[in-house]
């Protein structure tokens, strides 16, 4: 009946750098049944469904039109405005609710952690992938949005920086989950930062280029401007724009300095991750 | 390791901080760290305290499990057994490795299905079809496994027509049913149970307790159960492990570990310590211990009295409080000796005679006075003694506190005419 007969031991100490990915490979099923769970369980006994999924990124936009592009008169680089906003905050929310969401981890799931064990990582990652989904929702409605720009002759052109998307995508769940991790890993604890990190990611938003560009940024305060420009999400949302809408500051340094930031942050992460996971029961 | 073992657990202990976990713990981790790195042990974890949770302690860490050594083989079942808070499910959950032993080493082979709640991770708005999967999944089961398993289970748990519908329509035996299946049906050679049959009705009790006995008698899988039913202990397990403060008390047959249990724990011994504004004369200290077998139960009191000044002659009665409230019987021992104050503490013992008490908790009040209307000293609720004999030898009936706390020594004879 039984074709592996695998030998194991739970021991009080165990290596700092045993990452248990091949266990995070057996239950990837488990996965898979988490992220339907939360993309099922979002909608269930609403009308609208996943419409909602377009509502607060759509509003959002309208929002923002409104209060930074007309009122406050920001510059968008020469772009429609509803468009440059959206694909600020497209981004830019698929990163924010990997992060906070990832942040949370322990506490939200102290009830099954508590009662049955299974990789911890894969809740996590399953964060990640359902947000993915609903990023995906939010990117139909900004590509919806590009056509209809595209098509009434706005002045944007798409570059090859498009190409770069797949990477860009890869590296801002990454980054949220990198930080994410580390965040709930020290919240476990002391609850302390978890009161910081939902209006800290309000803060970060506005220290990333979401609502201007950093050319703007650069040229009215060049003496802050390195906070927005070492932000790690930074180049991320300038190349997007970059390859969408053809305006934004790329450059291969910056984006590779994004990557390193986010390798970095996913690797301490996971460490200090799972670290606490094995005790966290007692503490949390 | 041998072939036939399937778990080894050696010098397993693990401890717990008492309190407020929070406040205050950031200089407590900083001491800590600052004596890892100097090379001395943990200032927080004291050796040698066992887990006795009446008693107070100058440390705030406490030794759930402490030093527990046992192996088992392939295929035993295996119940362990305690009294609440002698360690049973922190066992369990390191076993499922839920959480990381303090210190100690665990071994084995082979998958763990375990558990310690029933429908962890069901989700109310899923049908109960995709909790089955998800909640196997989170077992550890792959996909295809529960596809193959799933009419089994569906059959097992009999929720055929109510299968597309969300669980959180479920009636609460149904959803119990549901979730032991599940784990029920996971192939893994070691099932872990932590009385979970304490919820459902008989019928279904008795089901979950047949499809375990297949599962470790049939199937030559270990099952691991944790209960406070000793029916269902003797009926399933082949050995037992007593469990008490934290310290592994016995280890053996299952009939053995049983009787064992019993017979050491009717003796809850507490202590009573005054902290309260002194009457005089007063009680100064208390203590009670129970021995014997029921239907012979003697509960003794110790208890020491004292007076700051000469007072006539006095005498103490004791009082036994039953679940419900109410007092059930009062020892007024004899009047001599008579406790005299003479202005120092003096000790007494009073032995109480019980008579087949139904198991279940108790409390003791203790009154000190001269006559019926002057008291001199009233403590209620003073100290606790808790019975888990039957009253009577091989007789499992029901208990109940509103059916009376003691049981009428009987006796049927059957009258046959005579021609």
């Amino acid at each position: 009946m039984i074709k592996e007969e695998q030998q194991w031991t739970i021991e009080a100490k165990s290596s700092l750098f045993d990452l248990k990915l091949h266990e995070v490979w057996a239950y990837r099923d488990l996965l898979v049944l988490l992220v339907r769970r939360d993309f099922v369980s979002f909608y269930k006994q609403t009308i609208l469904g996943p419409l909602w999924f377009f509502i607060q990124p759509l509003f959002t936009t309208i929002i923002f039109t409104f209060i930074f592009g007309n009122l406050a008169g920001i510059s968008t680089d020469g772009l429609p405005k509803p468009l440059f906003y959206m694909a600020g905050i497209t981004a830019w929310n698929y990163f924010a609710d990997c992060l906070t969401k990832t942040s949370s981890v322990f506490r939200d799931n102290a009830g099954i952690f508590g009662k049955v064990y299974f990789p911890r990582l894969i809740m996590p990652l399953s964060i990640v992938v359902s947000n993915l989904v609903r990023f995906g929702v939010q990117m139909l409605l900004f590509l919806i949005l590009l056509a209809y720009y595209y098509f009434s002759g706005a002045n944007f052109n798409i570059s090859w920086a498009i190409c770069l998307f797949p990477v860009i995508v890869i590296l801002m769940a990454l980054l949220g989950l990198g930080a994410g991790m580390i965040i709930s890993a020290m919240t476990t604890k002391y609850r302390d930062l978890a009161f910081l990190i939902s209006f800290g990611v309000q803060l970060l938003m506005y220290a990333t280029t979401v609502i201007y560009p950093l050319s703007e940024a650069i040229k009215k305060y060049p003496e802050y401007a390195w906070i927005i420009k070492y932000n790690p999400m930074t180049p991320i949302i300038e190349t997007f724009r970059y390859g969408f809408l053809g305006e934004g500051s790329f450059s291969w340094f910056s984006l590779g300095y994004a990557t390193i930031v986010t390798i970095v942050l996913l690797l301490i992460g996971t460490v200090v991750f799972n670290k606490v996971e094995r005790n966290f029961v007692d503490t949390v | 390791m041998s072939k036939n073992i399937a778990i080894k657990v050696e010098n397993l202990s693990k401890a717990y901080q008492l309190g407020q976990i929070g406040t205050g713990t950031i200089s407590r981790d900083l001491e800590r760290w600052y004596a890892r790195i100097r090379g001395k042990e943990d200032p927080f974890l004291r050796i040698g305290e066992s887990n006795n949770q009446n008693t107070k302690s100058e440390s705030d860490v406490v030794w759930s499990l402490k030093d527990i050594n046992f192996e088992i083989e392939q295929g035993d079942a295996v119940g362990i057994i305690g009294r609440n808070g002698a360690g049973k499910s922190t066992l369990l959950k390191i076993l499922s490795k839920v959480t990381a032993p303090t210190t100690g080493k665990i071994s084995g082979k082979g998958r763990i299905a375990s558990l310690l709640e029933v429908g962890t991770g069901f989700h109310p708005e899923l049908s109960g079809r995709e909790n089955i999967f998800l909640n196997g999944a989170i077992l550890g089961m792959r996909k295809k496994e529960i596809q193959r398993k799933l009419d089994e289970i569906v059959d097992f748990a009999g929720i055929e027509r109510y299968l597309d519908t969300p669980v959180k329509r479920y009636s609460s035996g149904m959803y119990v049913r549901l979730a032991f299946a599940v784990a029920a049906h996971l192939e893994s050679e070691m099932l872990i149970v932590d009385e979970v049959l304490a919820v459902g009705d008989a019928e279904f009790q008795k089901k979950c307790l047949g499809k375990m006995g297949e599962v470790s008698k049939g199937e030559g899988r270990t099952v691991l159960f944790v209960s406070h039913n000793m029916d269902a202990v003797l009926n399933l397990c082949k050995s037992g492990i007593v469990l008490k403060d934290g310290l592994l008390d016995f280890l053996g047959g299952a009939t053995s570990s049983v009787r064992h249990y019993q017979s050491h724990n009717l003796n809850t011994i507490c202590n009573w310590k005054s902290t309260r504004k002194l009457t005089n004369p007063h009680f100064s200290f208390l203590k009670c211990s129970i021995s014997g077998k029921q239907p012979e139960l003697t509960l003794t009191i110790d208890f020491k009295t004292n007076s700051t000044s000469k007072h006539p002659n006095a005498f103490a009665v004791f009082g036994i409080k039953g679940s419900l409230g109410g007092t059930i019987m009062e020892a007024i021992p004899e009047l001599q000796p008579y406790i005299k104050f003479e202005g120092q503490e003096t000790s007494y013992r009073c032995e109480i005679k019980l008579n087949r008490f139904i198991p279940g908790p108790y409390s003791i009040y203790a009154w000190l006075g001269v006559s019926e209307s002057e008291n001199c000293d009233w403590l209620d609720d003073v100290l606790h003694f808790e019975i888990f004999d039957a009253p009577m030898d091989n007789r499992t009936f029901p208990y109940a506190a509103r059916t009376g706390f003691q049981v009428a020594e009987s006796k049927l004879t059957s009258m046959i005419p005579h021609d």
